[in-house]
């Protein structure tokens, strides 16, 4: 299935405000402990980081394990001193990188 | 009516399927995710707030908030998963607040533990139990 | 209407009600609880009883009521709903054509917020040759006879997707399914199979459904068993749960042989089931354990 990132962020905020900022993601992160029905251990997959970036500046760096549940959900408050743009990037074990970009406008 | 021996007796033929082994091969103690990441340094209570359900209705995806003022970075491990650390939260000059949300997998009913690094370095940490329920119905 | 029902279910009934109304013993489901999506939609989550249709509930709850303050309040904001995930990708689908005829839903439906709008509040519906389907039939149909293309697994990923997108076009609306004229048969079918015990456990649907609910099965609370929240997301799975899935999975825990999904007994069983949660609204897509 298409990995497909989720954002939402509050529609408006002043300069310097924090904001809450929320992610999901669909992705069954694997966790390598399942077994199949024919008793073979199912392979780990995980999106083992998330980044998110605001005008180039980190705002928060999470590396995830086996026990985030499926479509990871992140929420978090980040600082927008000007109007710029957000950057989210996950970070598949299958060496897959899915990002997404939000542009934000402070008043 | 259901009588309690039917529903002991549905709960047995359900076939809940388990989320997480009671064992790992690679399996890393509390107290080793602990000295790991603390290196053994003392830790202070109080600092740091968890907020997760008191009992989770399915364990698979349990939500969980914490939050620890001047933290920063958060780690977050459950005591009774076989793996028991969970994520590492750093929070990067952008952070508005050492807080994240997120939702994770508890294999069984257990304490979750939160420690935070302070700006001095110093750590404080916190812990909360967790009821998880096994659901009478496998669906 | 025949009711195949002992009459001496309804005192039964009514203490599981107060059981239900002073319980919450393990999580906590709160019966006075108001769904309110994202803050603007309202979800009708109870609906008074009638003898025609349910004259063993004192008043029709959705599942919703049953759940905790925490899976209750992941259903009411669409961005924490992970069912949206699903809807999303049933909307990607909705616009891509597939199959010989190279043809999309979109090429013959249109916009789905309009031609979609109150399908899922009638399903499961006799169609035109006197037979009863639920949507997963029609959608099939369309795919085969249409587009030329394969049919999508009953519960497969593709079709809940799909059937997550329709039913959010009828989120809000009060269920409308037809049970008289040619549905009848089928309503009289569903309501037979939903009090005929099942399995080593003898269990029929009204025996945890109607007689039982507001209990606790093991950790779970039972609920009315209403379908108005499918497909649902449920936590234990991570996934979309369609309505005929659950039917399974309620009748092996019976501890029976189960009907199939897509099965004569399980539309019939749709049909009636459905009926039941007359006045209540389709919640477009909810999120259980």
């Amino acid at each position: 299935m298409t990995v497909r990132p989720r954002i939402r962020l509050p529609r408006s905020a002043s300069a310097g405000d924090s904001i809450v900022v929320k992610t999901l993601i669909n992705h069954d992160m694997e966790s390598g402990q399942r077994r199949n029905s024919a008793g073979e251990t199912i392979p780990r997959q995980i999106i083992n980081r998330f980044t998110c970036e605001y005008n180039g500046v980190m705002v928060i760096d999470v590396a995830l394990e086996p026990a985030i549940s499926a479509n990871p959900y992140m929420e978090f408050e980040a600082l927008v001193p000007e109007s710029g743009e957000f950057l989210f990037t996950w970070y598949d074990d299958n060496g897959e990188v899915y990002t997404a970009t939000e542009a934000f406008e402070v008043s | 009516m259901l009588t309690r021996r039917d529903t002991i007796a549905i709960g047995i033929g359900a076939s809940a399927a388990v989320l997480l082994p009671v064992t790992g091969a690679y399996a890393l103690t509390t107290e080793e995710a602990i000295t790991a990441y603390t290196g053994g340094a003392d830790m202070a209570e109080g600092g740091v707030t968890i907020t997760a359900p008191e009992i989770a209705e399915n364990g698979n995806t349990v939500p969980i908030s914490v939050e620890a003022p001047g933290a920063t970075e958060i780690i977050l491990i459950a005591t009774g998963n076989p793996t028991p650390n969970v994520g590492r939260f750093t929070f990067g000059p952008g952070s508005g607040a050492p807080m994240v949300a997120t939702r994770i997998r508890l294999g069984r009913t257990q304490d979750v533990m939160a420690i935070a690094k302070m700006e001095d370095g110093s750590f404080a940490s916190t812990a909360v139990e967790v009821k998880v329920t096994i659901g009478g119905c496998g669906g | 209407m025949q009711h195949l029902k002992p009459a001496k279910s309804l005192a039964l009934a009514s203490a599981c009600v107060a059981a239900l109304w002073s319980g919450a013993a393990m999580a906590d489901p709160d019966p006075t609880a108001e769904l309110l999506i994202d803050g603007e939609i309202p979800i009708t989550v109870r609906a008074p009883s009638d003898d025609g249709l349910t004259p063993y509930l004192p008043e029709r709850y959705s599942g919703w009521l049953f759940r905790s303050a925490e899976t209750r309040s992941l259903q009411a904001d669409d961005f924490e709903n992970p069912a949206m995930l699903a809807v999303e990708v049933g909307a990607e689908l909705w616009e891509t054509a597939d199959g010989s005829a190279g043809q999309s839903c979109m090429d013959c439906h249109g916009d789905a917020e309009e031609s979609m709008a109150g399908v899922r509040a009638r399903m499961p519906h006799v169609n035109d040759n006197g037979e009863l389907w639920s949507m997963e039939n029609y959608i099939n149909n369309c795919r085969t006879e249409r587009m030329g293309a394969e049919e999508w697994r009953w519960s497969g990923d593709e079709m809940t997707s799909m059937t997550s997108f329709i039913s959010l076009q009828s989120r809000g609306m009060p269920v409308a399914v037809q049970i008289d004229g040619p549905a009848a048969p089928y309503w009289e079918q569903g309501q037979e199979i939903y009090y005929t015990r099942f399995g080593q456990l003898e269990l029929s649907c009204a025996s945890c459904h109607e007689e039982s609910y507001g209990l606790n099965i093991r950790a779970d609370h039972l609920s009315q068993g209403q379908i108005t929240g499918f497909p649902t997301y449920r936590l234990k799975n991570a996934g979309m749960v369609s309505i005929h899935n659950r039917f399974r999975g309620c009748i092996r825990d019976t501890r029976a042989e189960t009907f199939a999904e897509g099965s004569e007994e399980f539309r019939a069983l749709e049909l009636y089931v459905a009926s039941r949660g007359m006045g209540l609204d389709i919640e477009g897509v909810s999120v259980r354990p």
